[in-house]
């Protein structure tokens, strides 16, 4: 028998959940550089302190095609890589002895600690002294500012794993070393390769500080040049090489993340 | 492979987790421990598989483990304390790639535990992709590899939903009687322990002393027969009569603490 009274439950659940929007994000992104366009067409932007996205277009276009950009790129990944290897073996090997080593940690964490919130392009100036003004002190820089993230991304990745899968590693007799290479390490790896996409950034950031501070090549250097020259469409031009960089790396460590972490 | 737990005592800083706990285990037998939470329970299972030092006393066996025990005392764990990143297999076989065996014979071992706890089609399959029920059976395939002396079970039930404990239940008892080892089994639940053990060794509150041995004359293997029901409850009244009070106690003093 239906009771007039009757009257459905409201729905009181949804949302607090991100999902992905494939498409939000592009439209989201070209609507943003239309209208940025249609500003500067319509006059509202002065072209010399705020250039359109189609003469910035035009500017890369054309570097690109003359080879300037690849060969400031290329100076700036020739300090990148060197510079983003050593610091990360150096870093690695420091975190990983104090995720495991309690005398590594009483030892190294109040240096690390101490060390850590020093912007480390101030010591280039020191590392010139040190290493000459050439490419070693740049190296050493990005070295520097890679090391400490990488640090403490290890030993807290290592701090992350969870000790009964230790203590189960013990309880079966596993030697010492295969707890590090079989439980440990792979523990830690989300941590650690999290560690890698801000130890990235760092040496990214770094390198063109370094090189703004005293080069003649690389893409911090022409992105100083270019804005002493007010050529803003070719800074512009750097900015959004920076961006593909950036992206292009974050691609890469995206694909070494899910070769290695498949499980996840 | 029989065990003496002499005068077992305890202490995490000044906190006494254990006092003077003796007891025998004897060959081929299942004894569960029971208490109120923080009794030491697993402290005493950590301190027989030699995971802890015990702050006094000692654990003695007597005569030699099995030759072909791979490692004698062996763990089963609460959460089941499986790698993520291995396949139901790689987990299983981490216990014997340390061990000087041949592939070959690494090999079948797994095969055979796997087979043994029903998960040979899963031997691909990573635990994120299983139930947790069949995530025990993974656990108790790894502690069956390596053929332990004495298996150590700590609440291995007790992350389960009541249908799969009970599921699991009767597969641990069915693989006890195939595979001789001796026992001891840590829980909360009373009638896992009535089910299950041949003795229960009942704690008191912290620190966990011993307040009562107490044996269950049925057969193990015929304790799922009806006409032992009524004895099954009249072990799990006493046993619940015997612990009630320090439940209760020991509850209030973890409020306090």
């Amino acid at each position: 028998m239906p009771d007039a009274n009757q009257r459905p439950i409201p729905f009181r659940g949804g949302g607090f959940d991100p999902r992905p929007r494939r498409l939000l994000p592009w439209i989201v992104f070209f609507l943003l550089i239309a209208a940025w366009q249609a500003a500067s067409s319509a006059g509202l932007l002065p072209p010399l302190f705020m250039p359109s996205p189609a003469a910035i277009a035009r500017a890369f276009a054309e570097l690109w095609s003359n080879g300037t950009l690849v060969e400031h790129i290329a100076a700036s990944l020739k300090r990148i890589v060197p510079g983003w290897l050593i610091g990360t073996a150096a870093g690695l090997a420091v975190g990983l002895a104090m995720g495991i080593f309690s005398a590594a940690r009483a030892a190294g964490l109040p240096i690390v600690s101490a060390l850590f919130p020093i912007p480390k392009i101030a010591l280039l100036p020191l590392l010139i002294m040190w290493f000459g003004i050439g490419e070693p002190s740049k190296v050493a820089t990005i070295a520097l500012g890679v090391f400490f993230p990488t640090v403490i991304a290890a030993y807290t990745a290592c701090d992350a794993v969870p000790r009964n899968l230790i203590r189960m590693g013990q309880s079966f007799g596993l030697p010492a070393t295969d707890i590090v290479a079989k439980i440990l390490l792979p523990g830690a790896m989300p941590g650690i390769l999290a560690g890698f996409r801000i130890s990235a950034s760092v040496a990214l950031l770094l390198v063109v500080a370094a090189e703004m501070i005293g080069a003649q090549h690389g893409i911090g250097a022409f992105v100083l040049a270019a804005g002493n020259l007010m050529q803003t469409d070719q800074l512009l031009a750097g900015v959004v090489m920076l961006s593909v960089l950036g992206l292009l790396i974050s691609w890469g460590l995206g694909i070494v993340e899910r070769s290695v972490l498949r499980w996840r | 492979m029989p065990l003496h737990v002499e005068k077992i005592c305890h202490r995490y800083g000044s906190v006494e987790a254990l006092a003077d706990v003796t007891f025998d285990i004897a060959d081929g037998e299942t004894v569960a421990l029971i208490g109120p939470s923080g009794c030491g329970k697993s402290t005493l299972l950590g301190i027989l598989g030699g995971l802890l030092e015990p702050s006094d006393g000692k654990v003695t066996l007597s005569g030699p483990p099995p030759a072909d025990s791979l490692n004698p005392f062996t763990y089963i764990f609460q959460d089941f304390a499986l790698l993520p990143w291995r396949s139901v297999a790689g987990n299983v076989g981490l216990a014997l790639e340390h061990r000087p065996l041949a592939a070959g014979e690494r090999r079948e071992r797994v095969a055979q535990a796997l087979a043994l706890t029903g998960l040979s089609e899963f031997a691909a399959a990573y635990p994120k992709q299983l139930s947790g029920g069949m995530r025990q059976r993974v656990g108790i395939a790894r502690a069956l590899v390596v053929r332990p002396a004495v298996l150590l079970l700590d609440e291995p039930l007790s992350a389960l939903d009541a249908q799969t404990r009970e599921l699991l239940m009767e597969d641990l008892l069915a693989i006890w009687a195939r595979e001789k080892s001796t026992r001891v089994y840590v829980t909360h639940n009373l009638e896992e322990a009535a089910r299950l053990a041949d003795r229960v060794v009942v704690l008191s509150r912290r620190p966990g002393r011993i307040r009562e041995i107490f044996t269950i004359e049925v057969p193990v293997a015929e304790r799922g027969q009806p006409q032992h029901a009524g004895l099954l409850a009249e072990v799990h009244r006493r046993l619940w009569a015997l612990i009630r009070d320090e439940v209760v106690t020991a509850d209030r003093e973890m409020q306090h603490a």
